[in-house]
């Protein structure tokens, strides 16, 4: 381990980005994880300053203040909302990126990281293996929502209500797809990121069919990466790169006018960090014309091919829509989602705090699930108080977390991605 | 009692998990929305119940240790900065509505209730507390007694201070003091919640507070009138007054805030403009309209090149919308802003402006100015980097000389931020060595170990 001097050296890198942090502290308003708990660590203002203060050699616990730092969903309400425009997310990305670098990756997660998702064949391997034998130790908690407890008591799981991996993912039944453009004159790339691929290949198929509806041609190469916010969120710049690598060598090798993607951190990730925060200066133009053509699936169908909103039909179900915060925040995406909903022929109704996180926050909702459950149930009351049959959100991570509070609050609902939704009524 | 036993005299109080003694978390409770020094406190105690919080201020006294009272922590002069080695006692546990009497119009609350929080319960029950600080959304309401925060409505609707009818506090010793009543009227006693308000956490641990509600107000209309001069923009505040009509509202904005808020939000603000007057009138509707009318006729007898006046939900949020970027879209600009708050008798509006105007022209430095025209109260904001030592000595420079003019000018050195370790240093230039003495007579009897919020305001 390098000494602390060179820890608070490489801290200092930030400083122009730290220094814009007046202090106001309202960030507190917005914080998901500071309502729970109310300590000035766990808000914004609280991080940056312990940052900072790690920098000027003010506080010399560097595992600490790591802990501190990745106590956050990387929601982005803060930086949505801070008066002074702080660059919250990229100051904490990089953050963890040079804690990760000092302190090194847990061994559990560098096995994750480099042994696993950097080689998606052996990914899909091991979880094509899992989903034939989860059954052994999960059974059905709630048959609507689809969710599943243990069998026994595993006391990691802490009384999880999960999504089990699907019986067979996306790259199975549709390993790849390469279709002209039809009526729409338009051809899209599908980035299918790995929760649609394993858990939710259903989110993945309904988006093949709609856009086949629309005449939209399809580039699905297989192989894709993971899109790397799970590696970059736990500081591991290498692997991120390694998966930026991989995907970007991957896509440029079809022509599109679009590259879709059904999952909302997919799509942030692609749009603002694979160009940001790759360390490779020389990938940065090539990133930045494939960020570019980055949209959310919902966005591509309303702005670009103009789906429109349907009067409820009479015998419609009552839906309600979760924000998803890589979505709202990120790219400031609410409306099309919506109306996406509104085209299925359902009948929408609005939540309250829509906008606010779910809790999930990747793998904030596996250390964290204490903390993680409270947020999230407040998020299932706020469901099911709107007295809607279907909880619909735009993100499969938002969709597990979710599932897991609704089936928890035993709520006899379904939780359907906006997509699905639309999927189900074209012939 | 070493530091150890003490940590667990205060868990046994208040719980393990009330306690924060790690470095880290202490650091996080090191400073506030001012800029200034960091101070380490040597641990934070979080009490969630009435009884708690009179038991730590009694810990506290009985080991000398000195306790900052924090709340959100945005005060904007030091207010919460801890002493070194002190005890800092959040309040966020303490965060209840105790009750809304809709029948006697008042409501009583623990002190770390926030709020904007406040604020909308009051208002779904059909009624108004008016006082709307900056830092609302996150700001607690005994933070907003201890520091009279102010706030937009301040011309009609007054401040903190009068919507207090009651404060009941610990003091040192742990013994729950009762001041104030339910009531309209109360002249029992010394007026102990009157000495509690602004009094920075210096003279007594806040438990309840009684405040006062009032009805809401059925219409208001608001307008963004064009001044090219600040002169004019003066004069008119004063006519308005003159005529006698009170706005709710009465809001300022210099050049440079305009073309700042103009290339943050491109909402289409004058930029050639001298100055922007952001005016609401409310009240019963009839009133409303004769008053809009009126202040719009004003305006352009004032010189005012043009006044907009909103028609809708939408053209009135964005006139706040303006007003609302102003803060966010300077502060933007550079590293650190410096949000100040000297001042003055409306009347001396445009003197403070000459004045600003000299100030940042002799110390070279970004001034950005807007704020509360009609209360004189206005907020020169000074746009600077703290890390550059030669620039942040000229601001330094530049502060003094702003009080030293706010003064002559008959003006007062806070309007809303309160005095802290910031401004503690001019207290003498506003008053007096005799009213000094007084304070810290009063304050060596009511805390004679000196453990409440040492070093803020007289010391």
């Amino acid at each position: 381990m390098p000494d602390i001097h060179e820890l608070a050296r490489m801290l200092k890198e930030l400083d122009d980005q730290l220094v814009n942090c007046m202090r106001c502290g309202m960030c507190q308003a917005v914080c998901p994880v500071f309502a729970q708990t109310g300590n000035e660590a766990d808000v914004t203002r609280g991080k940056l300053a312990l940052l900072d203060a790690l920098a000027s050699e003010m506080v010399k616990d560097p595992d600490s203040v790591n802990d501190k730092l990745n106590k956050c969903l990387l929601c982005g309400t803060c930086q949505a909302n801070c008066p002074s425009g702080v660059s919250v997310m990229e100051i904490f990305l990089k953050g963890r990126a040079i804690l990760t670098g000092y302190l090194g990756l847990p061994p559990i997660k560098k096995a994750i990281f480099k042994g696993m998702l950097q080689n998606p064949k052996l990914f899909n391997l091991l979880t094509d293996m899992g989903s034939k034998f989860q059954g052994l130790f999960t059974k059905s908690a709630n048959e609507m929502l689809g969710s599943s407890c243990t069998r026994f008591d595993f006391a990691g799981l802490g009384g999880r209500h999960f999504k089990g991996l699907a019986g067979t993912p996306l790259h199975k039944t549709i390993p790849s797809l390469d279709t002209p453009a039809g009526a729409s004159g338009k051809r899209v790339a599908i980035f299918v990121g790995c929760a649609i691929d394993k858990i939710f290949p259903t989110v993945g198929e309904a988006m093949i069919k709609v856009l086949k509806h629309h005449g939209v041609g399809i580039y699905m190469p297989a192989g894709q990466s993971c899109c790397g916010i799970p590696v970059l969120s736990s500081g591991d710049v290498a692997t991120f790169s390694t998966l930026v690598r991989q995907n970007l060598k991957l896509f440029e090798k079809g022509e599109f006018d679009y590259i879709v993607t059904a999952c909302a951190s997919c799509t942030s990730t692609l749009h603002e960090l694979w160009p940001d925060m790759i360390s490779d200066d020389s990938l940065k133009p090539r990133l930045k014309k494939l960020a570019e053509k980055t949209m959310d699936i919902n966005q591509f169908l309303v702005d670009v091919i103009g789906v429109q909103p349907l009067e409820a039909a009479a015998r419609s179900k009552k839906v309600t829509y979760h924000d998803p915060c890589h979505l709202r925040n990120s790219l400031k995406i609410t409306a099309q989602p919506r109306t996406m909903i509104k085209a299925s022929g359902n009948a929408f109704v609005e939540m309250n705090n829509a906008a606010s996180c779910c809790g999930c926050g990747g793998s904030f909702n596996l250390v964290h699930y204490d903390v993680s459950k409270k947020i999230g149930a407040e998020k299932a009351a706020n469901i099911i108080n709107s007295g809607a049959d279907i909880a619909s959100t735009a993100c499969p991570a938002c969709m597990l977390q979710i599932t897991d509070m609704l089936s928890q609050a035993n709520a006899r609902m379904e939780v359907k991605h906006p997509i699905e939704l639309y999927a189900d009524t074209l012939a | 009692m070493s530091h150890e036993s003490l940590i667990k005299e205060f868990q046994s109080v208040v719980g393990t998990d009330n306690v924060l003694t790690s470095e880290t978390d202490r650091h996080t409770y090191s400073y506030d929305a001012a800029v200034l020094d960091s101070v380490l406190p040597a641990m934070v105690v979080r009490p969630t119940k009435s009884e708690e919080l009179g038991k730590v201020v009694k810990l506290c006294n009985d080991n000398g240790l000195p306790l900052t009272v924090r709340g959100a922590g945005t005060n904007l002069s030091g207010g919460t900065i801890p002493h070194p080695g002190g005890v800092v006692v959040l309040t966020n546990g303490l965060n209840k509505i105790l009750e809304v009497n809709e029948q006697d119009l008042y409501a009583v609350v623990e002190p770390g209730v926030v709020t904007a929080k406040f604020a909308a319960h009051v208002a779904s029950k059909g009624l108004f507390y008016p006082p709307d600080p900056g830092s609302q959304t996150v700001s607690t309401l005994g933070g907003n007694v201890a520091e009279n925060a102010g706030g937009l409505r301040g011309l009609k609707y007054g401040v903190t201070k009068d919507y207090v009818m009651g404060v009941d506090f610990w003091d040192v010793n742990g013994e729950l003091i009762k001041s104030g009543s339910r009531t309209v009227k109360c002249v029992t006693g010394y007026n102990l919640a009157g000495l509690m308000v602004a009094s920075e956490g210096t003279l007594g641990v806040f438990d309840k507070i009684i405040l006062k509600l009032i009805p809401p107000v059925k219409a208001a209309k608001s307008m963004m009138a064009v001044f090219p001069s600040m002169l004019a923009a003066s004069e008119t505040v004063a006519a308005i007054i003159a005529n006698k009509i009170v706005p709710a509202t009465l809001e300022l904005m210099d050049n440079f805030t305009i073309r700042t808020v103009e290339n943050f939000r491109k909402a289409g603000l004058p930029t050639d403009a001298a100055a922007l007057l952001l005016i609401e009138v409310d009240g019963h509707p009839a009133q409303v309209e004769e008053d809009a009318a009126q202040v719009e006729a004003i305006c352009k007898q004032n010189k005012a090149s043009s006044v907009k006046v909103a028609n809708d939900a939408a053209e009135r949020d964005a006139v706040w919308q303006a007003r609302r970027d102003a803060l966010p879209a300077l502060a933007k600009l550079k590293p650190t802003c410096v949000l100040e708050d000297a001042t003055v008798p409306r009347s001396k509006i445009p003197a403070m402006i000459e004045v600003i105007e000299e100030v940042s022209k002799k110390f070279d430095l970004t001034i950005g100015t807007f704020g509360h025209a009609g209360d004189g109260n206005l907020h020169p904001t000074i746009l600077t980097d703290k890390r550059d030592a030669k620039e942040w000595e000229r601001v330094e420079k530049a502060i003094d000389m702003i009080f030293e003019r706010a003064l002559a000018l008959g003006g007062t050195l806070s309007g809303e931020h309160g005095i802290g370790l910031a401004k503690s240093k001019y207290l003498i230039n506003e008053t007096s060595a005799g009213t000094l003495a007084y304070a810290k007579r009063m304050k060596s009897v009511l805390d004679p170990k000196g453990i409440l919020n040492p070093g803020k305001m007289a010391g």
